[in-house]
């Protein structure tokens, strides 16, 4: 056990360094904090003017309502467009430039390597995360906004980044062109994402089932504050089959 | 210290492999030599765990490669026919990352990777990155990968391919060193590439051995006479005894159910000979070819592919 987490983070730890080394991770960590910075001072400000106007009236607006929810939900559809760029080149630059031998070779298992690359993008997501806590920080200095949906989101957008990382892993391993791999998975998300449309024409049996599929259907309750354990579960065995999908792929690659 | 036998390998429809027995000592080097395409490179993968064979079996420092390929993979360093290198990190970051993944254990890991250097001659590149260095370079990089976690067994893929006279025979030399102390197994499909650095050399050809031999007993086959193949259901001593009591017959070696019989230079006509006594031994002939053409075939392709 000891080893197998050894392992994962040796590979982990090389992956997330190397995202450094080229100006991908730049780019995407830049133009994710600019449009995010300017969605949030945007609400702030309309949130700033729509309280005093309701004040007038005797009304308050809830920070929650006007800033958190749409910080966490506007997020929510930023990554779906940038973490393809994190992901694509996992594995697809692997089997380009053969590096894959050496990970094959070495005595690590295929869990552990589809494993070290998947934390190594969950860390960068968590950077990412982490760099735009100075909002709800901001928000704590002037107001007192309710800790417990700040929290929730947090976990829901790391849980639904997780799906989207999943997904561009598992289309990473199966090509070596790393930009067919971001398109697949960009496609592939955008499609788990909107299913849900579907779902308005479609039978009820089969709405239920394509409501159910639907990424963003599930994290709505997290921007409430509560943390419902069957879309935890649904996130996580996203996550899960993703993964398992893509073991099957490498396995079958080193058949070939 | 490897072991393998009747190993298969097919693409598809294509069989790369067919039917590889051989065995390598401790401490040998040996050269797995072919022109390009004969699955030299195929073999290589099955032994180093990458890719499954298709039949047969392998065992690599005491481990079957197919029931135990972690323990294999821990006694095996690999330098695939591509150096498989980061090209954005740094040598040393590099060699950092082939020790954990090799898991040389934490105490010893600043000397292995300062041993592995020094001994590829790597020193003065080790804060370069990989993607600004020279083919050669890159090359001595993908060897120190491959060194690092001090192997029992080393696996190298063509390993001075590309590479300039100069560098060629520092490799050659580096090589050599590590007879004794490593088993290698290197391919080349350039016949003084071997003759350079192994004691033994297996000849391969469209998935087929075809010649077994350390260098000296080689080239002193090729000089001599002719040598036929024949193929057998049941060998057994007596017979191949009696076969190479015949007069004419210099040696057999047995190669599970091939024979190879070589014929003393000069000698009378004696294939009546050796197909009669096959069949009264009972040995069961399923054929009898003649292997000189093949086998002369492919060293003058050998030979002359290094001059272009
Ligand atoms: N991935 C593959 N798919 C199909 N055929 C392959 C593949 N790899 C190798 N081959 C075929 O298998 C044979 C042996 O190839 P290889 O082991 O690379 O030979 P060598 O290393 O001796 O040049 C060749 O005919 C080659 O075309
Ligand atoms: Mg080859």
């Amino acid at each position: 056990m000891n080893q197998t987490i050894r392992n994962i983070w040796t590979i982990a730890r090389r992956d997330f360094r190397s995202y450094f080394t080229s100006p991908v991770a730049y780019i995407v960590i830049g133009a994710f904090l600019g449009i995010m910075g300017w969605m949030f001072f945007y609400s702030l400000q309309h949130f700033v003017t729509e309280s005093a106007r309701f004040a007038q009236q005797g009304q308050k607006v809830s920070i929650t309502d006007a800033v958190v929810r749409p910080l966490y939900g506007n997020m929510a559809v930023i990554f779906l467009f940038m973490l393809p760029f994190v992901t694509m080149r996992l594995f697809a630059e692997e089997r380009k430039l053969q590096t894959i031998q050496l990970l094959i070779t070495s005595p690590v298992t295929l869990t552990e390597i589809i494993l070290g690359k998947f934390f190594s993008s969950f860390l960068l997501v968590c950077v990412m995360l982490a760099m735009t806590f100075i909002y709800p920080v901001v928000l704590f200095t002037s107001t007192t906004p309710d800790p417990g949906p700040i929290f929730t989101s947090l976990l829901g957008t790391l849980l639904l980044a997780s799906c989207y990382l999943s997904i561009g892993i598992l289309f990473s391993a199966m090509t070596e062109n790393q930009i067919v791999a971001g398109a697949l998975t960009f496609g592939t998300c955008l499609f788990f994402w909107l299913i849900s449309w579907a779902a308005m024409s479609a039978s009820s049996t089969a709405a239920d089932v394509l409501n159910y599929l639907s990424l963003i259907n599930h994290f709505g309750q997290f921007g409430q504050g509560s943390i419902n354990s069957p879309d935890v579960i649904f996130y996580l065995s996203f996550v899960g089959i993703s993964l398992f999908l893509t073991h099957r792929i490498l396995d079958s690659y080193r058949w070939r | 210290m490897i072991q393998v036998s009747n190993l298969s390998k097919l693409y598809g429809p294509r069989l790369a492999i067919d039917h590889l027995s051989f065995e390598v000592s401790k401490g040998e080097v040996v050269g797995f030599l072919g022109p390009n395409g004969a699955g030299k490179s195929t073999t290589m993968k099955i032994l180093t765990g990458f890719m499954p064979a298709s039949d047969g079996k392998a065992s690599v420092a005491g481990f079957d490669v197919f029931e135990n390929p972690l323990e294999v993979k821990k006694n095996v360093g690999y330098l695939p026919e591509t150096p498989p290198v980061y090209l954005e990190m740094t040598v040393g970051d590099y060699m950092d990352f082939a020790a954990r993944i090799h898991q040389v254990p934490k105490d010893k890991m600043n000397s292995a990777i300062n041993y592995a250097i020094e001994r590829t001659g790597l020193g003065s590149v080790r804060n370069r990155i990989i993607g600004n260095l020279s083919k050669g370079y890159r090359q001595r990089v993908g060897l120190a990968q491959a060194l690092v976690h001090n192997p029992l067994v080393l696996i190298l893929d063509e390993p001075t391919v590309g590479l300039d006279p100069k560098q060629i025979i520092e490799i050659r030399e580096l090589i050599k060193g590590l007879a004794g102390d490593h088993t290698v197994i290197l391919s080349s499909h350039i016949l003084p590439e071997v003759t350079a650095t192994c004691q033994r050399i297996i000849v391969i050809n469209r998935g087929k051995i075809v010649a077994t031999d350390t260098m000296d007993q080689l080239q002193a086959r090729l000089r001599k006479g002719l040598i036929y193949a024949l193929q057998v259901k049941n060998p057994n001593p007596a017979a191949i005894d009696a076969l190479s009591k015949l007069p004419g017959v210099s040696s057999v070696s047995p190669a599970g159910t091939k024979l190879v019989i070589e014929i003393k230079p000069g000698g009378s006509e004696v294939r009546d000979l050796i197909v009669e006594t096959a069949v009264k031994t009972g040995m069961g002939v399923l054929e009898f070819s003649s292997e000189k053409v093949s086998l002369e075939e492919i060293f003058l392709q050998l030979t002359t592919e290094e001059k272009v």
